[in-house]
């Protein structure tokens, strides 16, 4: 599966759209006749992938074991921000997975895409049918503001996934602020996910240039996913997502806790392959 | 609110369809009172209280008319969005250097005009790889434009931004459409919907959001009826992916563009007698997808989604070669319609009742039971122009002198007024 990475969000402020409160009430309705979304997203054919690809995926290689799935609002939109690791990575697919099956709160959750992959033939088509978005500011906001929806997003961006074996479950530098600034814009919740078992699922064994080397089929490594409980936001001044020191120690804050949370979890694993 | 509602109404271009269909529209507004529209060619529809005047786009000639008439409301449609309808240099010269001098027209000291509407196309925000789901109004194209189109309309909005910027009294509303489902007129991306097959771009699939003319000409009738300055996107709800498209239209979609090489590939097609221009090209690509919200929350209800609209466009793309022999062949003579708008002897109040807005340009149809007196009480609330032509009905008909006396002076009240 073309699994990817979401790439930094770069947020001009003239490619900002207004925030106004008056304009939810104008989204589109859904009609029932219809099969894609408007943002491309074909129930059909992620059907399709779902059933043939993720499920044995997350049942039966993987076996994902999910833990504090209650921190994800039922509600709201919320900014899911979670580590990321794999040549061709596949822990998107599986936090999405995991909500789908775990969580009582319907309709589907949109994964922030890198958007250098959106014009390559085919990729792009089939990521956006998938339910793919493009990390564009103005997504963001709609996504998490007015459709208050469940966005995943990876802050690492690329770099992630091109990190060697050798320093696995490190997290990389974190995007300048640019989700947490969108959420906090959005007045959206922040829940922190530690994953582990991407890393040694699907490791870039050698890299060249921007090619990585790997093995030809996912190891089965044991998955594990953490939902933290929401960063607390409520304290913070009007505005906040306007103060780059505020958000930029928030990002900080999230990456030690991801950190915190993926050095415990593989502390306590006992086998990389059997959890 | 209701001082800037349009009254005096100018459409310039009225023999395009946009410019025509909007008159029509109008037309059937009791509250405008006069309706002025000029062109280089005859009109191509029926109008039936729309002036018509010949002229060519001359700042000079258009301010004249437009101080004559007291015009305090410019509708401009003739945005050549199509490539396919006219050579690049001709849709230049039409969509940029005619818009300034309309501008030019419209703006100084001493012009009447309160208000411009300008029908602008979504072309404007261009379609590109890194673009963003949905348009909204403030976002700018970020490359520079790709196609002749699109440097068109980038180059018309900002001499309006311009013209804003020095017109500070004067509302400017700009709306970028996207693109029409029109059912008489081919655009060229209708005009590939009309193949046996919807071309596509393999490795591909375009979000395409369009919209119904009734709802572009009912937009536009909203922003003049409502003081709405700025831009306001025109798109139904609803953005589909091309093969949604094809399915709704009953055709197969056939991805014959190569994803490389491909302006090549649309020469050869356009030899093939296939019309694939450049813009439809990147469209094909990548599509584009509008937020339609701001409109909506300024009161106006669409009447289609993108999907009804469609389905429209297949009803009639089924009836078409039923309909071909027929077809209503209306030809502007301006001896007759001069006739018809201004010869005492057209029975304009009694009889003929066939349209809607007939009471209130003519006489109610139970005019001639209504009691003078009751009449009378009524006659100050008139508009000038109402009360003339209920003088001239009263004066051949019933002609009594109380009631005519009272149109007098209504009139001559109003005369007072004006100098």
């Amino acid at each position: 599966m073309h699994e990817d990475d979401a790439a930094t969000v770069e947020l001009k402020a003239s490619y900002l759209p207004a925030a106004r409160d008056d304009l939810r009430d104008q989204l589109p309705g859904l009609e029932p006749e219809r099969t894609v979304t408007d943002w491309g997203r074909s129930e059909r054919i992620e059907g399709v992938v779902d059933r043939v690809v993720y499920e044995f995926l997350y049942r039966y290689w993987f076996r994902v074991e999910v833990e504090g799935i209650e921190n994800v609002p039922d509600e709201e939109g919320v900014l899911l921000l979670a580590n990321h690791a794999g040549a061709v990575p596949p822990d998107g697919a599986m936090v999405a997975k995991a909500i789908r099956e775990e969580h009582p709160r319907p309709g589907a959750v949109h994964v922030l895409s890198g958007r250098q992959l959106s014009g390559v033939p085919g990729v792009g088509m089939l990521q956006t049918k998938l339910g793919r978005v493009p990390a564009h500011p103005a997504n963001i906001h709609r996504l998490l503001a007015d459709e208050r929806q469940v966005v995943l997003a990876f802050p690492e961006g690329p770099p992630a996934t091109a990190k060697p074996l050798n320093e696995r479950y490190r997290l990389r530098q974190f995007d300048r602020g640019r989700l947490v600034q969108a959420a906090l814009r959005a007045q959206a919740a922040i829940v922190p996910v530690a994953i582990i078992g991407a890393e040694e699922a699907l490791p870039a064994l050698a890299r060249m240039r921007s090619l990585s080397l790997m093995a030809p089929l996912p190891l089965p490594a044991k998955f594990r996913i953490r939902f933290l409980e929401p960063v607390p936001t409520e304290d913070l001044p009007a505005r906040s997502w306007e103060q780059e020191s505020i958000v930029l120690s928030l990002t900080e804050d999230i990456r030690a806790l991801i950190q915190e949370n993926l050095l415990e979890l593989v502390a306590e694993r006992r086998s990389v392959w059997l959890g | 609110m209701a001082g800037l509602s349009a009254k005096r109404i100018l459409i310039t271009g009225l023999s395009t369809h946009w410019g025509g269909r909007i008159a029509q529209a109008l037309e059937r507004d009791p509250r405008v009172e006069t309706i002025v529209g000029i062109d280089t060619d005859d009109p191509r529809r029926e109008l039936e209280r729309t002036e018509f005047v010949r002229v060519d786009v001359r700042p000079s000639l258009i301010r004249r008319i437009l101080a004559a008439a007291a015009i305090d409301t410019v509708i401009d449609t003739r945005l050549i969005t199509d490539p396919l309808a006219a050579p690049i240099a001709r849709a230049r010269e039409v969509n940029v250097a005619a818009t300034g001098a309309i501008l030019e027209a419209c703006g100084g000291p001493g012009s009447p005009v309160r208000k411009l509407v300008f029908k602008s196309s979504a072309q404007y925000y261009g379609a590109e790889a890194d673009d963003p789901a949905f348009f909204t109004e403030e976002m700018s194209p970020r490359h520079s434009p790709r196609t002749a189109i699109q440097r068109d309309v980038v180059d018309a909005e900002r001499e309006l931004q311009a013209f804003a910027t020095r017109n500070p009294a004067t509302s400017v509303t700009v709306l970028r459409v996207a693109t029409e489902i029109v059912d008489h007129d081919r655009g060229s991306r209708l005009g590939m919907f009309g193949l046996p097959v919807v071309p596509g771009m393999l490795g591909f699939e375009p979000r395409c959001q369009f919209v119904h003319e009734d709802d572009v000409v009912e937009a536009l009738v909203h922003v003049c009826t409502h003081d709405l300055p700025g831009v306001y996107n025109v798109a139904a709800d609803g953005v589909l992916a091309l093969s949604e498209v094809a399915s709704l239209l009953g055709k197969p979609l056939l991805p014959i563009l190569p994803p490389w090489g491909t302006t090549l590939a649309a020469a050869g097609l356009r030899r093939l007698g296939l019309p694939v221009p450049l813009e439809a090209l990147r469209e094909l690509r990548f599509g584009r997808g509008l937020d339609n919200r701001r409109l909506k929350a300024s009161g106006y209800n669409y009447r289609y989604t993108t999907r009804e609209a469609l389905l429209k466009l297949r009803a009639h793309q089924r009836l078409r070669p039923l309909l071909r022999s027929g077809g209503d062949s209306y030809r502007y003579e301006r001896e007759v319609e001069e006739f018809l708008r201004w010869s005492p002897s057209v029975q304009r109040a009694a009889g003929g009742a066939q349209h809607d807005h007939e009471h209130v340009w003519g006489a109610p149809p139970d005019y001639d039971q209504l009691p003078a007196d009751e009449l009378m009480g009524l006659i100050s609330s008139l508009e000038p122009e109402a009360a003339a032509r209920l003088r001239r009905y009263e004066a051949e008909n019933l002609a009594r002198q109380d009631v005519l006396e009272a149109l007098d002076r209504r009139l001559a009240h109003a005369r007072r007024l004006g100098t």
